[in-house]
This record gives structure tokens, sequence and C-alpha cells, in this order.
């Protein structure tokens, strides 16, 4: 029956390769190999605990905090930052061969959304991605937000804005901000685990922990500068008026002084 | 993630697990984590009853075990990661100190190993028994602020819509050519990213405007779900009560 169907040409003509390799362009899910996310057993029960309540602290700061940039009104146009990050996320980029970092995207939200919303939607993102994918542990929830959606995001924001002056003065300028921003981002993220494996953890020497992770990282933060920069760079030749990090800094039109 | 309401870790039924009130669930498996990773990694016999347990639950869930293997070795490269790290640590070390280290590097390899498989074990029958909606709603019954719940639900609302949206923009690149094969050429993925964050941000902005257009007020009408009788509460913790036991008595067998 099956036979009578098949057309002769498509069983002889060579089969259309169009997606060969899709190594380095992905945005589609990943396959594990999460650079950043801890699992479970890492670290101890007492320290995950502590890191739990550093991180829902934290958050609560956050939270009260991204409500003067945010009110509740307009937190849809977060939920869509975070879908954003959610889906970058999935976004792999290769680091050496066979090894595979994603971005965290810490730094990108922060100098795009500032750094309040930008913690809390990576936040929210890390809380979904453990409830709903088994993406990090529940007991690493708390070393998890650490790193990546507090210490990361806040230093990498605390970088961008002492560079301020040089993003404000041009396009590379910016660029060059958001590039040393997300890579000093991904260090200390990876710092934040070593501090915590430090605390909770065991089995390895603390030296090695810290060459492995900072020397992994410095790769890491190199594919997470070079994206953040250049999508910060699209973002800001299209709409300056959305990088909150030279906000300030560009005029507003304002109207002053009108006279009858 | 079909239609909003699903997503790929969820496993409709209509058991006394599914059953269970969604905050109810959460508490519970944050329980049963902690006792998982409290208990001592010498204490093998107890990691094996903390497994049985949770076979218990998938009985009583009607969760196949293969459906929850090939689901849990979502994190299996991490997990093979963790094992052989301590390999590569203890591996120069065992002519110098003798073997007590490297079993002590075995033993540290060992804990990640059995903590983060029954972690993720424990993640995905929470996934796998609870709709999307219903998270968000125990998310927002344990008390965790509305903002966050707010962004969560429109965030998980959009996420297909925005994987969609990148998924159409990396199949544009590639039928025009595009093969990046080093880090320099990732030029045109990256401008997609930020035309994916303009779009996204610009349709935050219509969707927004479009609830104020509807009498958004900044509250969510969906977040009202029944608080759990004293029954349900003691039936669900008792696989919590039991992982903590366990735990206890793993400190006391050793």
């Amino acid at each position: 029956m099956r036979q009578r169907f098949t057309c002769d040409t498509l069983k002889t003509a060579p089969p259309v390769r169009v997606a060969r390799r899709t190594g380095g362009d992905a945005l589609e899910p990943h396959t594990g190999l999460v650079a950043m996310h801890m699992s479970d057993g890492i670290v101890d029960a007492p320290t995950s605990v502590i890191f739990g309540l550093v991180a829902v602290l934290g958050l609560a700061v956050c939270v009260a905090r991204a409500r003067r940039d945010l009110d509740d009104r307009t937190a849809p146009m977060a939920g869509l930052v975070a879908a954003f990050v959610f889906a970058v996320q999935m976004l792999n980029f290769p680091i050496l061969p066979g090894v595979s970092g994603h971005l965290l995207g810490g730094a990108l939200c922060a100098i795009l959304v500032g750094p309040y919303v930008g913690a809390v939607c990576v936040s929210i993102v890390l809380l979904l991605q453990a409830l709903l994918f088994a993406d990090g542990g529940l007991s690493a929830l708390g070393t998890n937000i650490t790193n990546m959606a507090l210490l990361g995001t806040f230093v990498g924001y605390g970088v961008a804005v002492a560079m301020r002056r040089i993003a404000t003065r041009s396009r590379g300028g910016l660029v060059l901000t958001a590039f040393v921003a997300a890579w000093v981002n991904t260090v200390v993220a990876s710092l934040g685990f070593v501090l915590e494996y430090a605390i909770g953890g065991e089995g390895l020497a603390l030296g090695t922990v810290l060459g492995l992770m900072t020397g992994f990282h410095a790769l890491i933060g190199i594919g997470e500068g070079i994206i953040t920069a250049l999508t910060v760079g699209a973002v800001a030749s299209v709409r300056p008026d959305l990088v909150h990090l030279t906000r300030s800094a560009t005029p507003s039109l304002t109207i002053t002084g009108v006279r009858a | 993630m079909a239609a909003g309401h699903a997503h790929p870790l969820y496993r409709a039924g209509d058991s006394v697990v599914h059953r269970l009130p969604a905050h109810v669930k959460i508490v519970v498996a944050f329980l049963v984590v902690l006792a998982v990773v409290a208990t001592p990694r010498e204490a093998f016999a107890v990691f094996g009853l903390q497994f049985l347990l949770l076979v218990g639950v998938w009985v009583a869930a009607r969760i196949p075990p293969g459906w929850l293997a090939t689901r849990a070795l979502i994190e299996a490269p991490f997990v093979v990661l963790a094992v052989l790290l301590p390999f590569f640590a203890g591996g120069p070390r065992v002519e110098w100190w003798g073997m007590s280290l490297a079993v002590d590097g075995l033993l540290a390899g060992w804990n990640i190993l059995v903590k983060g498989t029954l972690g993720v074990l424990v993640s995905v029958t929470l996934a796998a028994t609870t709709p999307l909606r219903d998270l968000v709603s125990g998310l927002s019954r344990l008390r965790v602020p509305s903002m966050v719940c707010v962004i969560a639900t429109l965030m998980l609302r959009y996420l297909e819509v925005i994987v969609a949206e990148a998924r159409r923009m990396r199949l544009a690149r590639i039928s025009r050519g595009h093969d990046p094969r080093f880090a320099w050429q990732l030029g045109a993925t990256v401008r997609s990213v930020g035309a994916l964050f303009l779009r996204s941000y610009e349709r935050g902005e219509r969707v927004h405007l479009a609830m104020l257009s509807r009498g958004y007020t900044g509250t969510m009408p969906a977040f009202t779900t029944a608080p759990a009788s004293r029954a349900t509460w003691s039936v669900a913790l008792v696989p919590a009560v039991a992982a903590a036991l366990l735990a206890v008595s793993g400190y006391w067998a050793w």
C-alpha cells in the first residue's frame, strides 16, 4: 500500500540537510550539564537552610525595592522579562570541545531592567526550574538563588554602575561595560559556590574547588560576556529607553514653564 | 507546555497524590529533600529505605518507574560530573596519603550521587503530579508575595510563546545559511537574542495594556485556593516524617 504513495524522485533525491550542524547555535532545550544549578547533596543540610534563609531575606528586600521600579500593575512586563530569561537560559554555547555552558542572564537583566527587578526575575526562573523541570535541587534552591540571582546580579550591576561614565559615553562603552559586568557576574556566582562549599561541602580540597570553579567560570564568563554585551548593544540601538543602566543619563523630554 | 496548563514533566492523573493541594505537596517535597540531605552519608541502608518510601508514593500516584527514570536522566550529566570530581581530586593523593583519603573521596562522591538522585526523583514526582496553575496558587498560599506570583504566572503563560519565537528566529537564521562553528560567528545569534528581548518586552507592554483595558487592578483573581484540612496535612506529612525519622536513625545506627 505504502509503495503506491511513495514518489520515486523522493527516494533517489539526496536528503535535504538544512539543520546539519546546530552545535553552536542552539536556543533549544538543553539536555543537562547545567553549569551552576547545584543539585541536592553538594552542601550539607545546615548550610542549605542557612542559604535558604539568606535567599528569602534577600528576595524580600528585592521585592520591596522592585515595587518602586515596577508597581503591581506593571508586573506583566516583568513576567515577560522572566520568560525571556528562561528562554535565554536554554541557549547553550560551546566553551571547550564537549563542554558547553548556558547563559545565566543576571547581568543582562540587571543592565536592562535594573538589579531589583532583575534579581526577582532570575529567582523566579530558578524557583520554577527547580519545581517544574527538576533543574537544580530543592534543597539547593537557596544556594542557587544566592549565587545567581543575588550575588551575581548585584555584583554585576555594581560593576556596571562603576563603569557608567564609560557606558554613557558611547555604544562601544556600553558594550564593554556589559561584557565586564557579565564576566564578573559569572565569576562571582562561582565564588559564591566556593564559599558555600567551604562552609558545608566535603570531599574536595578547597584550593582544588576554587581553581576548578573559577577557571571554568572565567571561560564561561567570556561566552556570557559576549552574548550579554552584544544583546545590550542590540537593544540600545533600537530602544535605548529600555536600557535601565543608562536611562537616567538619556535626556528625557519634559515640558517646563508653559506660558499663556 | 501545551496550552499553558501542562508542562513537560506533568503526568495527568486522578490519584491521591494528584488530588493533594499544591502547597501541601511543595512543603512535603522540601521536607523530604531536606531529610535526605541531612542523612549521614555512611547510612547506606537509610538511603535505600528512603528510596522505598518514594516508590510507595509512586505506587500511590500510579507513576510507572520507566517514565520516572527517563525524566530523572535530565540531571544525569551533572551527577556524573559530581561523581568524577572526587576522583580528580583524590587520584594523586592516594599515593601520598594511602587509601584512607581515597575512601573519603569515594564517600563524598557517593554522597552527592545518592542525594542528588533522590532529590531529582522527589522534584520529578512533585512536577509529575502538580499542574502549572495549581503550583503558582500553591506558592501564593505559602505567602509568596503577590508580585512574585503574578510574574511567575505570566512567565509560565508566555514561556511557550517566547520559546516558539526563539525557535522561529533560529529556523530563519539556519534557512538563510547560518551555520556557526566558532565563538566569533555568534553575531547573528546574539542579535536575535537582543531582538528576542525587545519582542518579549514589547509583548509585555501590549499584554499589560490589554489587561488594564479589561479591568486589571494589580491582583490576579485566580489565586484563591482552599486551605488544607488538618486530616489532609496529617496524611501528606507521613512521607516527610518517615524520611526525617529515617535520617535521624542514620545518626543513631552509625
